[in-house]
């Protein structure tokens, strides 16, 4: 049913999802506080925390919205053979594979344009690419488990998947590449 | 359709979102990157910016995709001068869920911080400066969901796949861009860490 237009009554059907929502969040806050010093040095690692936070609740959220779809048609079937989410979970890796290149060499390019980078582009690029493949498989695996839990306990997909979806990726966004930073950065 | 198809079909329809969004990221990641100092003159606000940035997508994604599911099934017409008040009473709700929540996460940013002995901005400042980008991003973002949506659907667009990436790459510019506002307005009006 859908949620009459007052203050009142979207309020109450947000309010509670979002402050559970922002909670979540708050440990990636808390663990970007944790590596505070190293991307208060490298301005270029600074850059690369909103968009790859984004992208990656971005890859999460569609893929999250076209199992959604799907299994709303009744086309989805939660089996390693199945066409739509094998082909669905590639186009994940493929799409994360074609756009994290490109943000690392326009992270390191506008931190440069500004005059402050400090780390190499090469850094930057490894860096960003390696997030963005681990990024990827790990969207992949939190939207099937989402979805796959959905649909156990009878949920709507919609309302449930897509925000969780989104913040948990959110969150691995964050934990992901603070840990490849401390793989490649000294 | 054989997985090949429909991995080629959702990567197509997929990469100028993700494209939109990443522009917007970019930008938003400079003006994070330009405001170190303002970083280390309010301790925890780093931890503040994720919850912060989330909200936006969160409450104006929310409210995008209400007005969208409203002009598909013609309940509002796509007109501002024709803005009836439940249009109103969904802005006002979603500025209101927008601020409370910003003001919320600084609560808890603050008492987790403190708890575990982190330095940390004066409760004060860290609450002031998430009502003040709350208001002036959910403001901004209010207008421009709104105007796109609208201006979309009058073109023939479809306003659900507007939605996404309009709240994506405006939220992420707006919000950090006017986190850098708020943390000056505050830190001027004397609240320093």
């Amino acid at each position: 049913m859908p949620t009459e237009w007052t203050v009142r009554a979207i309020t109450r059907a947000m309010l509670p999802v979002l402050l559970v929502l922002t909670l979540i969040e708050l440990f990636s806050g808390l663990v970007l506080g944790g590596f505070e010093d190293t991307l208060l040095r490298s301005p270029s690692l600074l850059v690369l925390v909103p968009v790859t936070i984004g992208t990656a609740g971005n890859l999460g959220s569609v893929l999250a919205a076209r199992l959604s779809t799907s299994f709303h048609l009744g086309t989805l079937s939660f089996s390693p053979r199945d066409d739509e989410l094998v082909g669905n979970a590639l186009a994940t890796v493929l799409l994360a594979l074609s756009v994290f290149p490109v943000i690392g060499l326009g992270a390191w390019l506008l931190t440069d344009l500004v005059g402050a980078t400090r780390l190499g582009v090469t850094t930057v690029f490894v860096v960003a690419v390696t997030a963005g493949a681990v990024l990827a498989l790990l969207a992949v695996l939190v939207t099937l488990a989402a979805t796959f839990a959905a649909y156990r306990f009878g949920l709507d997909p919609d309302d449930v998947v897509i925000p969780v979806v989104t913040n948990v990726c959110d969150v691995l966004g964050v934990l992901v590449l603070l840990g490849v930073v401390r793989l490649f950065v000294s | 359709m054989t997985v090949r198809e429909v991995a080629v079909e959702a990567y197509r329809e997929t990469l100028p979102a993700l494209v939109a969004s990443l522009i917007g990221g970019l930008l938003a990641g400079v003006v994070l990157g330009g405001m170190r100092a303002e970083l280390r003159a309010v301790p925890g606000l780093l931890v503040l910016v994720p919850a912060l940035l989330a909200t936006r997508g969160n409450v104006y994604g929310s409210l995008g995709a209400r007005i969208a599911t409203a002009l598909h099934q013609g309940l509002i017409e796509p007109r501002l001068s024709e803005a009836d008040r439940r249009l109103a009473a969904a802005a006002a709700a979603a500025l209101a869920n927008g601020i409370l929540a910003s003001c919320f996460a600084a609560v808890a940013v603050f008492a987790v911080l403190s708890t575990i002995g982190s330095p940390v901005a004066p409760l004060a400042t860290l609450v002031g400066v998430a009502l003040v980008a709350g208001i002036l991003s959910g403001s901004a973002l209010t207008a421009v969901v709104v105007s796109v949506v609208f201006a979309g659907y009058r073109k023939g667009h479809n306003p659900d796949t507007l939605v996404g990436p309009v709240v994506t790459t405006t939220g992420d510019v707006f919000g950090v861009l006017f986190l850098l506002a708020a943390v000056r307005i505050v830190l001027a009006l004397g609240g320093g860490g």
